[in-house]
């Protein structure tokens, strides 16, 4: 069953794979690159980057977002930072180094090729950005500034002040828009990818959906390119952006693409905690927040006392205890995990008890009220917008909340799915950080896909597909469109009792509780059980008002729930199916005797590849198994 | 808490609109004015009406994408905010809201409280970048950029795009966009070449889609939820004064 997941990764030492295939590569000549259409479905970072690039490379591009405009896509929320292995702070850094940091932050579930090429083309991106007009935080020399982040032992995050990814994102979107004004790029916002066409099992197409008149309409290229962002709103609470959605990717993987480690999602310690059930999203403080602050819950349960009453001796300052040598910057997974832990054994604070304190008070009596309020002042003041309190005065109270997803759609070395033609960037494929994501490399990952990657490896594609471009007018793509329009009519006709909100809310908490932080058989079981019953009455109960040929955010919201309630199941099922705990996937039959992950590398050193088998059937798993050369298989330690 | 709600109704571009009362009942004191106007719609939903149609994605102030007037004000009472950074604590119990789309010529009304702001994207597009090919760029600290330049660039490139200061300009000026675009780019080493041609090429376009002229109201500084500083349009007028002289003598 190997050949379907080909990683086409290429032969040779490590350090030469990438300039090796780069060399190797097919080019196509300017003249046939006019030639070419090629459609990129998502203007984040990765979309954006890979829009322009292949614009100014001569290809004919559209690009489609479902915002109205391309500078709004989610990545524009990303605050901390990105990483490049400059090493300009001489403290040690390298390009090894990163790509060892990254492979055993992934709990060693990735691969060691693309990751050591992120590695590489990390310090090309900074160059980029830079002379992009990206104002990246300076020293007082002019050159630039680095922090150390997420962990990391070395400074190799680069950053805008806490807007780092609305920085990057304007720097893609304005090569962007360079590329719109001279026509190489054609640009479609408010409009909603819906569908792949396959033409000869090759993927030359997409239906979409005109958010505005509610059209449904095809486009055809010679690529198809999906840069549509993670899936974490399948949680309902996440950090993500309202729309952020699994439609694209799932469509796909109902037509054919695999979807690789669907389980596999990261649930960030930061956030603001859930104050009640109208609550439309969760909010990120910033990881560098642990940089400064020092994690405690009470001692004892059930302690209500305020913060300041709790003499010292009556805190637990838990990640500190736990983990000496990385203490309160112990990496997400494991940060998240234990304020989990002392939650349930009722430690924790603030409403109904799912929260635990980051206190700044140390801090601020070492460095001064000053210091602190330079360092993360916007942050002080979000959290005290949000929750009405004052983070000077006494703690912040923080809970984890689902941030990023490692899972997507399965990519091989040139990022090409399993279906032809059909390339997967950014947070959509599954490619590089494994089980867990180390902060600042998905900018990183996005921007490396999109500025250095493809425009590569999309040739060895095109080079013999000249010509092969499909009409509108085919059968494939009149077939689809149809069954989108019988989709919209579908979804518009229950007319049942329930909102689309309430559906999605409970398909949330389903998942949270049994496919969250820490997961079992039994609880992956009974979710199995429960989303087909839940997506039964979505089709039959719910309502979804207003008209198809209009703008209808709920009819929008209802088919990205509907996938949402598909597309679940296979994330518990891939979950109950990797009977090992690594990185962010905690299954609790598999912990070591204090309670850490336990890997278990003879049986899952491997990518599970979904393959959609039809409707209400049991969808194949593949298996790419991970080979390590250049690195040893370690548990993971960071006590 | 409840409050009275006056939200602007209006099913699309050509059709006429007016305000419709609404009751917005038992809203926790910690929900955002979006997380209210998603109870209200939840309401509607159940009683078989069309919810009411408003953007939003982020929720955290940083996309640009909500854009409403609340009681008369972009993004409605308090400083550097945005819509989806109101909280509801910030009213009182049975206050009467009024709840618009921003009202400018060149942002065109789609539906309801949604606006159609790509007159925005074409100011860009018309030179708000620095042509920088994938590839040809020098190593980043080749150039070195003085931190007091690189800090006051980065206020500028702060700009959210939401809109609010032509929402809230009497002229309906987009000036503050413009302005905080060229100083981002104008103040780096980096964006010297185009400097001319960039102010030149975007102040044109923003005339040309229909924006005011700006006339120093200050209106949208108040309401710029990233409080970009109106100190950039004098930044904006001499970088266009200059480059107008420069483009006529390059013509003749
Ligand atoms: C609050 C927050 C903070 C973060 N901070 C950091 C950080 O400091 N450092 C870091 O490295 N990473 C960070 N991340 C993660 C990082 O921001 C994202 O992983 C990354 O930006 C994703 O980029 P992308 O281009 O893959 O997708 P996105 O930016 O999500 O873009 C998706 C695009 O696809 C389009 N799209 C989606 N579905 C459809 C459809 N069906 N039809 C048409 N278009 C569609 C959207 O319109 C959008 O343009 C953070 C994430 C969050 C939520
Ligand atoms: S929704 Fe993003 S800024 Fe308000």
């Amino acid at each position: 069953m190997a050949t379907i997941c080909d990683s086409k990764i290429p032969a040779g030492p490590l350090e030469k794979k990438w300039s090796k295939h780069q060399a190797e590569s097919k080019l196509v000549s300017p003249a046939n690159k006019r030639k070419f259409e090629i459609l990129v479905v998502g203007s984040g970072l990765a979309g954006a980057s890979a829009a322009a690039t292949l614009g100014e490379l001569g290809y004919h591009v559209k690009c489609f977002c479902y915002q109205d405009s391309p500078r709004r896509a989610h990545s524009i929320a990303a605050q901390g930072g990105i990483n490049a292995a400059k090493n300009y702070q001489n403290d040690g850094d390298s390009v090894f180094r990163l790509f060892y940091d990254t492979i055993k932050g992934g709990d060693f579930r990735s691969r060691e090729a693309n990751v050591y090429r992120l590695a590489e083309i990390s310090n090309l991106i900074i160059d980029q950005c830079a002379a992009q007009g990206v104002p990246f935080a300076r020293e007082y020399s002019g050159l630039l500034a680095n922090r150390s982040f997420g962990g990391a032992q070395v400074s190799r995050t680069f950053y805008a002040r806490g807007q780092t990814g609305q920085q990057l994102l304007l720097g893609a979107y304005q090569a962007l828009e360079r590329q719109i004004s001279l026509n190489a790029v054609k640009m479609f916002p408010r409009t909603e990818m819906l569908d792949l066409v396959l033409v000869d099992n090759h993927a030359k197409g997409i239906v979409v959906r005109d958010l505005v008149t509610g059209e449904i309409s095809s486009h055809a290229g010679d690529a198809v390119i999906l840069a549509t962002g993670g899936y974490g709103n399948v949680f309902y609470l996440s950090t993500n952006a309202r729309g952020c959605n699994v439609t694209a990717t799932y469509r796909a993987f109902k037509r054919g693409a695999l979807f690789a480690n669907p389980c596999f999602t990261q649930i960030h310690p930061t956030c603001i905690p859930v104050s009640g059930s109208y609550q439309s999203k969760l909010t990120l403080m910033s990881e560098s927040l642990r940089n400064d602050g020092r994690v405690w819950v009470p001692k004892r349960k059930g302690d209500n006392r305020p913060p300041r009453e709790i003499p010292d001796s009556e805190r637990d300052y838990y990640l500190e205890r736990k983990y000496p040598s990385f203490g309160n910057l112990a990496p997400r997974d494991i940060a998240s995990r234990s304020a989990k832990e002392v939650c349930d054994e009722g430690r924790g604070v603030g409403p109904g008890g799912l929260g635990v304190y980051l206190d700044f008070a140390e801090s601020i009596g070492r460095l001064g009220e000053k210091t602190i309020r330079e360092r993360y002042g916007n942050l002080f003041e979000m959290y005290h917008n949000i929750t009405g309190e004052d983070a000077y005065q006494r703690p912040m109270r923080i809970y984890p909340a689902v941030h990023y997803t490692m899972g997507g759609l399965w990519v091989d070395y040139n990022l090409m799915s399993n279906i032809p033609g059909l390339h997967v960037l950014g947070e959509a494929n599954f490619s590089d950080h494994g089980a867990n994501r180390l902060g600042a490399s998905a900018l990183m990952q996005g921007l490396a896909d999109g500025y250095f990657v493809i425009p590569y490896t999309l040739g060895n594609y095109l080079a013999n597909q000249s010509g092969k471009k499909a009409s509108v007018e085919r059968p494939e793509f009149k077939a689809v469109e149809e069954q989108a329009r019988q989709r919209v009519t579908k979804l518009l006709s229950i007319r049942g009792k329930r909102t689309v909100t309430s559906f999605h809310r409970e398909l949330g908490l389903l998942v949270w509780e049994n496919c969250g932080m820490a997961r079992s058989a039994e609880g992956l079981q009974a979710a199995l059980g429960e989303i087909p019953q839940l997506r039964e009455e979505f089709w039959h109960n719910a309502n979804v008002l207003g008209e198809g040929n209009d703008l209808n955010q709920s009819l929008e919201h209802a088919g990205r729930v509907a996938d949402f309630l598909e597309f679940a199941e296979l994330m518990c099922l891939d979950a109950l199916d990797r009977n090992e705990s690594c990185g962010g996937h905690f299954r609790v039959e598999h912990a070591t005797e204090d309670g850490e992950a336990l890997r278990n590398d003879d049986d899952y050193c491997h990518v599970s590849a979904w393959e959609y088998n039809g409707s209400g059937k049991q969808p194949t798993r593949h298996i790419e198994p991970l080979i390590f050369d250049n690195v040893k298989l370690a548990q993971r330690s960071y006590k | 808490m409840n409050f009275n709600l006056k939200i602007w109704r209006q099913a699309e571009g050509s059709a006429a609109g007016k305000f419709v009362d609404y009751q917005a009942k038992e809203i926790p004191a910690e929900a955002s004015f979006l997380e209210m106007l998603d109870i209200v719609n939840e309401g509607l939903i159940a009683r078989n009406e069309e919810p009411v149609a408003f953007d939003s994605d982020c929720r955290e102030g940083i996309c640009g994408t909500c854009s409403l007037v609340i009681n008369g004000v972009p993004h409605g009472p308090g400083k550097a905010k945005t819509t989806c950074q109101l909280y509801m604590r910030r009213f009182r119990d049975g206050d009467t809201i009024w709840v618009e789309p921003f009202r400018v010529l060149a942002f065109p009304i789609i539906k309801d409280l949604i606006v159609n702001r790509s007159a925005l994207d074409q100011i860009v597009e018309a030179g708000g970048y620095i042509s920088v090919r994938a590839g040809s760029a020098p190593e980043a600290n080749g150039i070195a950029v003085s931190k007091r330049d690189a800090d006051l660039s980065m206020e500028a490139a702060a700009c959210i795009g939401c809109g609010a200061c032509a929402a809230a300009c009497p002229n309906s000026s987009a000036m503050l966009f413009t302005a905080a675009k060229i100083s981002h780019l104008g103040l780096l080493p980096q964006g010297q070449v185009e400097r001319s041609r960039r102010a030149v090429s975007m102040v044109r376009k923003m005339d040309e889609l229909g924006f005011g002229n700006c006339s120093n109201q200050y209106e949208c500084e108040a309401v710029c939820p990233a409080e970009i500083s109106a100190g950039f349009i004098a930044r904006l007028n001499r970088d266009y004064a200059g480059s107008a002289v420069k483009e006529a003598v390059l013509a003749e």
